[in-house]
């Protein structure tokens, strides 16, 4: 048996339905025999009647809804049909639940799911990776899952986390990753992982540009050189540990995300290495984003757009000849 | 004649007597929205704002019987002059320097306020705003926690992370507002969609908002996910006429805000704020057909807010004109009056009342003065509950 990434997220949340009758999935288009824009819930709502519950199209509403339920002690899990309209809910993410504990000591165990990232022809509205803009906020935990079993493991986690989460799944990998079967075993929350081991460079990555950063990984590999791949899992928490580890042992560091350069995950990673371990660093740190410019439809501008292997594995060796 | 949504006579306590009677048939007195007004203007330019969406009660002949004061009127009367000796008092100390950041009153919106708080019950859940002091007390927050929240003190429910109107105590049922109006509309939906799951009973949800945050979006997405998903929500909307300092002809162009309730799928009634004993029949009258299973209740209340937005705001804006219309009417001197013209209490006991008033804001504001205020070496700066996911940023 094989089991796709949008399908573990599936099969996490018809776990959590079965296992905590405090769960709730909230979201647009997710019930009836529909199953969502891309059918992460298909099948629940018929399995868990009047648990899995269709919405207006009212982002903000749908997580105040759920801050109010998890006020009550539910577990809601609002799904956004893409990331780009959370942009609606943010008021609700980043003011109410994001700051609810600070305020009154009360915690709001939500969790906000994110269709996250670009796919061909997506344009500006359907592609966008919000990551770095929650993880600025504070009173959030900011999940990018980049395996089958993290995507499975992780959002199972993000239910019984008693903080708000916003679990960034990415639609790229929904059918093109694929794991043998459903993991029996989790990796912490917050703990990055190494995915490559290697010696002469640290990639730092997250969600689908792991996987491009691997690929650009296996091409020098060619070349006589072994890049170490850190997958952060996590955004926020950032595993500067496991990060500064890294560097330690290779001296030289590409951090690479799929989100706009301004500000963000891999200046935010760049900046820890330089003030923490500036003494590992043989070179000056780099970093990939995505280009300053709204997200394009046409394949060609997309595929250059978004950071590729191609792209990754030419930053990789200015960095290695430095 | 009157156009009041209580009904055609309904003046002072015309309602109370048939509150307790009201049915859902064909009989009932509250006019549910939706019937055609003639007549209205929808603004005069001159004016700069919309012309009341009501007419205030004229004074009664002598000659109509008098109706029954309703039973909660006096315990009602009683919030509300606690509520303004104490932010009477407020007031003056932020003028004296006292207190940091903003005071904001309710000044003229009491009646409606403790109105919403008096008759919610333990399971209830209540989410105010900024004006809303007389209704938080009426429902049980301790004044104390007030002056505490004010002063920042590490021992309000705050505890000086947040300050003046922002508190709440989310495990009684009084939810913490955020600034953004319109956001706990939703919030209280989904509390109250979670205890029906639970499989409670006879519990509502009520929030209250102004015509300046009825305009926002997530007021308007929150009204109508509550009507969706049907909950026992009453929202009190009270017209001010300013939003900050704009008038309602800047605000909105409808008609009257209550149509909005047929838009949602709501029952709404229009009150005349300044007037206790409608602000109690009407809004128990909504808060009873919400804990009945009705749709959604929608009250807009007409007033004029008789304060600065906060108190750094001189309110220069409020036109002579306005001032003059029977919304401006302060809603305490009017229960007041009618306090004695029937007769409801002596001088001495108004008199003991106000001292009792002052004698538990002077006790409250001490409590509060004596205790620890937060200090930056000594905070605990975690956002999170989840203590091993902080992140470790330097």
């Amino acid at each position: 048996m094989s089991i796709t990434y949008l399908e573990a997220i599936r099969e996490a949340q018809a776990k959590l339905l079965r296992d905590d009758k405090r769960v709730f999935i909230y979201g647009q288009d997710v019930g009836g025999s529909f199953g969502g824009a891309f059918k992460a819930t298909k099948g629940l709502a018929k399995e868990f009647p009047g648990r899995v519950l269709n919405t207006p199209i009212s982002e903000d509403a749908m997580v105040g809804t759920a801050i109010g339920a998890a006020l009550e002690g539910m577990r809601p899990i609002v799904e956004m049909q893409f990331a780009d309209f959370s942009s609606i809910a943010l008021n609700q993410i980043l003011n109410n639940a994001g700051t609810h504990y600070w305020r009154t000591n009360i915690p709001v165990p939500i969790t906000v799911r994110l269709p996250s990232g670009g796919t061909k022809g997506s344009g500006p509205f359907h592609s966008q990776s919000m990551e770095s803009l929650y993880a600025h906020y504070p009173g959030l935990i900011v999940m990018t899952p980049a395996t089958v079993e993290d995507a499975y493991t992780m959002l199972i986690d993000a239910v019984a986390i008693d903080d708000p989460v916003v679990y960034c799944e990415h639609k790229y990998l929904y059918y093109h990753l694929k794991a043998d079967n459903l993991p029996n075993d989790r990796m912490a929350v917050g703990k990055a992982r190494i995915a490559r081991t290697g010696r002469d460079l640290t990639i730092v990555s997250y969600s689908a540009m792991l996987h491009e950063s691997l690929s650009a990984a296996e091409e020098i590999a060619k070349e006589g050189f072994e890049i170490e791949v850190v997958d952060l899992r996590t955004v926020k928490p950032l595993d500067t540990a496991t990060v500064l580890a890294s560097v330690a042992r290779t001296g030289r560091l590409l951090a690479v995300g799929e989100s706009f350069p301004w500000g963000g995950v891999t200046a935010e990673v760049i900046a820890r290495v330089s003030t923490e371990g500036f003494h590992l660093l043989d070179a000056a740190p780099a970093r990939v984003n995505a280009k300053d410019t709204p997200i394009p439809y046409h394949p060609n501008l997309w595929s250059t757009h978004r950071p590729s292997a191609k792209l990754i594995a030419t930053k990789a060796r200015q960095l290695l000849r430095e | 004649m009157l156009t009041f949504v209580a009904g055609k006579a309904a003046g002072d306590g015309r309602l109370a007597a048939c509150a307790p009677q009201i049915s859902f048939g064909a009989t009932r007195r509250l006019r549910i929205t939706g019937v055609k007004r003639e007549n209205f203007l929808r603004s005069r330019p001159d004016v700069g704002y919309n012309r009341p969406m009501l007419q205030t009660a004229r004074p009664k002949k002598k000659s109509q019987p008098k109706a029954p004061v309703h039973e909660k009127y006096i315990e009602a009367f009683r919030w509300i002059l606690l509520t303004r000796t104490f932010e009477e008092k407020l007031a003056s100390m932020y003028r004296g320097g006292r207190i940091t950041g903003g005071v904001y009153v309710g000044k003229g919106q009491e009646a409606v306020s403790v109105a919403c708080g008096i008759f919610l019950q333990k399971g209830d859940i209540f989410a105010p705003l900024i004006r809303d002091q007389a209704g938080r007390s009426a429902f049980g927050e301790p004044l104390v926690d007030v002056a505490r929240t004010y002063f920042g003190s590490r021992t309000g429910p705050m505890r000086g992370r947040d300050g003046n109107i922002h508190r709440g105590s989310p495990r009684d049922g009084q939810l913490a507002m955020i600034s953004h109006l319109g956001a706990m509309v939703s919030v209280v939906v989904g509390s109250l969609m979670a205890k029906r799951g639970r499989g409670e009973k006879n519990f509502i949800g009520l929030t209250t908002i102004g015509e300046g945050g009825m305009q926002t979006g997530a007021s308007h997405e929150g009204m109508n996910i509550a009507a969706v998903e049907h909950v026992p929500l009453v929202v009190v909307a009270t017209n001010n006429h300013y939003a900050y300092s704009t008038p309602n002809d800047r605000e909105f162009a409808c008609a009257n805000l209550v149509d909005r309730a047929r838009g949602y799928g709501f029952e709404g009634y229009e009150l005349d704020g300044t007037d206790l004993a409608q602000c109690l029949d009407v809004i128990g009258t909504a808060v009873k057909r919400a804990r009945a299973g009705r749709p959604p209740q929608l009250v807009v209340a007409s007033i004029l807010r008789l304060a600065g937005h906060g108190e750094h705001d001189d309110f220069s804006y409020v036109t002579d004109d306005i001032r003059k219309e029977p919304f401006a009417i302060d809603c305490l001197q009017r229960a007041d009056a009618f306090i004695k013209e029937r007769e409801l209490a002596d001088a001495g006991t108004l008199q003991r009342w106000r001292e009792e008033a002052a004698e538990e804001v002077e006790n409250a504001f001490s409590a509060a003065q004596k205790e620890p205020v937060p200090t930056g070496e000594e905070e605990d700066w975690c956002a999170i509950s989840t203590r091993d996911l902080v992140d470790a940023i330097e």
